[in-house]
């Protein structure tokens, strides 16, 4: 794909499916697992154009994680796509055992995942899975930010010899103007750099995070921007020289603040021991306020307005 | 595969019951019971059933053996040493510090196709690697083995009702039935029964097997695929710590290791039993 090709906003949801059609097609030993959830995972035409490249298990996340870990064991490349808060939920203890521990490179693809799911309520929000995925060994967990990255960790997950875990949402996300067409694992993306403040953003609050730097840069102050899309392992080589190069860091995640990106930089600037002004924007631990995905983000600061408040607090 | 005599097998048996015995007993840990009422069953697949071997495991149209009750794994250790997978002098360092033979099944043992132990995940394993099979036109088979404990674990429910409906007849199951689990009978900790007829309603074929007789497990096995379509169970009538008199049908022997007096009495037991097979 080239820049010319993406349309300006696109939902990383849509990228996914037309992603996973192209690999599909060249690949026979692509599958794509699903737990009743073609629908939501956009996959109804890649169904119609590959049958024999889907296989649908039924609303039983534990046993299409099990399922998928048993296929890819046989040399299959197997995408396991579900709602990310029953995947992860549900389904845990086969991502630790059947996929990660055992080995196998499953793909596991947590859809609607964050505060998607909106008015839905917390049932359906997945606020739980950085801080559970982040504390099992042998899974490399990425959260794409817009369109090229979207795409990009479908590619690169497709080859992955070890299991990946990928989540994102649905809502149409801007493309993000970057430097550098890159994209590699581990490797946190630069948008934009800042000499007062960095915001330190993943998935889709990488745009807000984006925005707020715009309506820093009109009154003067000038803030970064980092797609940490990967979540771990953690790009720390980034985060320290961000830290280094500006007077203040804002983490910011569409999961809990507990246990998350935000602790997992924490951790990291202590451990390396850099201290400066900090804070994690994520959703509060609390009984999470209801509405629209976006009316969420706004609730807990995750907005341009939000997040450069955020910001000019921090900095006085 | 060498063909054996049901006299040789039921030799191999006393054997295995030995070595893992040793090991557990050298270890200071293991599941002694339940390893001892699956030894005849891993015999009986590894020795008469399954083709593989240290020298096709990394073939892709193997047979494959997935243990769901991954703590029985030390009657698993002895038999894949006895099949050539790894020096059985390895199984010294069984629960040792550093050991890669931990007290569960792992991939860094040759001869082992998946970390298991948590209970309530060998079908859904096995259900994808069937269905890989299907799906690219394999003959290999799948064999898992359950524990009655573990049929509580609803994962087992899901995984039984998508093997039938993808119809997956390389699909066999054996479910280690000795009626116990770790607090009890399986009855009163949480009845699973008509364990037959629930699987018979989610579309398996159901057999049932004495678990120990050599005879007759080789015989089943030799009817499989039972029905063309349907997945297939067999449910083997076993008796947890079977052929130690003192640790047959006793929940305590779960996990527990024999004092010195014990294993000398045990081991009485089985070379008694070693001599007659040898008259
Ligand atoms: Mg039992």
């Amino acid at each position: 794909m080239t820049m010319t090709d993406i349309q300006i906003e696109r939902a990383n949801l849509d990228v996914f499916s037309e992603a996973l059609m192209k690999i599909a097609e060249k690949d026979k030993d692509i599958l794509v697992v699903t737990s009743d959830s073609r629908g939501s995972g956009k996959l109804g035409p890649f169904a119609e154009r590959f049958p024999d490249q889907i296989v649908e298990v039924g609303i039983a996340e534990q046993n299409m994680v099990g399922v998928s870990a048993g296929l890819a064991s046989t040399g299959k490349k197997v995408f396991a796509v579900s709602p990310g808060s029953f995947l992860t939920a549900r389904a845990l203890e086969q991502i630790k055992n059947d996929v990660a521990y055992s080995d196998y490179p499953v793909v596991l693809v947590g859809i609607s995942s964050g505060v998607s799911y909106g008015a839905l309520g917390s049932t359906h929000h997945s606020l739980h899975d950085l801080a559970a995925l982040r504390a099992i060994n042998n899974l490399t967990v990425v959260i794409p930010a817009d369109a090229y990255e979207t795409e990009q960790a479908i590619l690169q997950a497709s080859v992955a010899k070890k299991p990946v875990f990928i989540r994102f949402g649905k809502k149409p996300m801007p493309l993000l103007p970057r430097p550098e067409m890159e994209f590699e694992f581990g490797k946190a993306s630069v948008i934009s750099t800042g000499s007062d403040v960095s915001f330190i953003a993943t998935g889709e609050t990488v745009a807000p995070a984006y925005e707020a730097s715009k309506i820093l840069a009109d009154i003067g102050i000038s803030a970064g921007v980092v797609s940490m899309h990967t979540i771990k392992p953690l790009d720390k080589t980034t985060l320290i020289a961000q830290a280094k190069s500006c007077r203040a860091l804002i983490s910011v995640e569409e999961h809990s603040v507990h246990g998350g990106l935000g602790e997992a930089c924490a951790s990291a600037l202590m451990t390396a021991g850099i201290h400066l002004p900090f804070k994690i924007i994520g959703i509060a631990d609390e009984d999470t306020k209801t509405g629209s995905q976006v009316e969420i983000f706004d609730h807990y600061g995750i907005s341009g307005r939000g997040l450069s408040k955020t910001a000019l607090s921090l900095l006085k | 595969m060498k063909a054996y005599t049901d006299r040789e097998l039921e030799i191999k048996s006393v054997q295995y019951r030995m070595n893992l015995l040793r090991y557990i007993k050298q270890a200071n840990a293991g599941h002694t019971g339940g390893s001892l009422s699956c030894t005849d069953i891993l015999n009986v697949l590894y020795n008469d059933v399954l083709n593989v071997s240290p020298d096709t495991f990394t073939s892709r149209n193997r047979d494959r053996y997935i243990q769901s009750k991954g703590h029985s794994v030390e009657a698993l250790y002895v038999v894949l040493a006895d099949m050539g997978f790894f020096p059985e002098d390895d199984l010294n360092t069984l629960c040792r510090y550093g050991s890669d033979y931990v007290g569960h099944p792992t991939r860094k043992i040759n001869g082992i196709e998946f970390n298991t132990g948590a209970l309530g995940h060998g079908l859904s394993i096995s259900a994808g690697i069937a269905l890989a099979g299907k799906m690219d036109g394999r003959t290999y088979r799948v064999f898992t083995l359950l524990g009655d404990g573990e049929l509580a674990e609803g994962s087992n429910w899901e995984a039984a009702m998508m093997a039938a409906h993808y119809r997956l007849d390389n699909l066999h199951a054996i479910l280690d039935h000795n009626t116990l689990q770790i607090t009890g009978r399986n009855r009163e900790v949480c009845s699973p029964y008509p364990i037959n007829e629930k699987f018979r309603a989610f579309g398996w074929e159901v057999t049932e097997v004495n678990g120990h007789d050599i005879s007759k497990l080789r015989k089943v096995f030799k009817t499989i695929p039972r029905k063309k379509g349907k997945p297939s169970l067999i449910i083997a009538s076993s008796v947890k710590g079977k052929g130690i008199s003192f640790m047959e049908d006793e929940k305590k022997w779960h996990h527990g290791v024999p004092s010195d007096e014990q294993y000398k009495l045990a081991l009485g037991e089985l070379k008694k039993k070693m001599e007659a097979l040898r008259v």
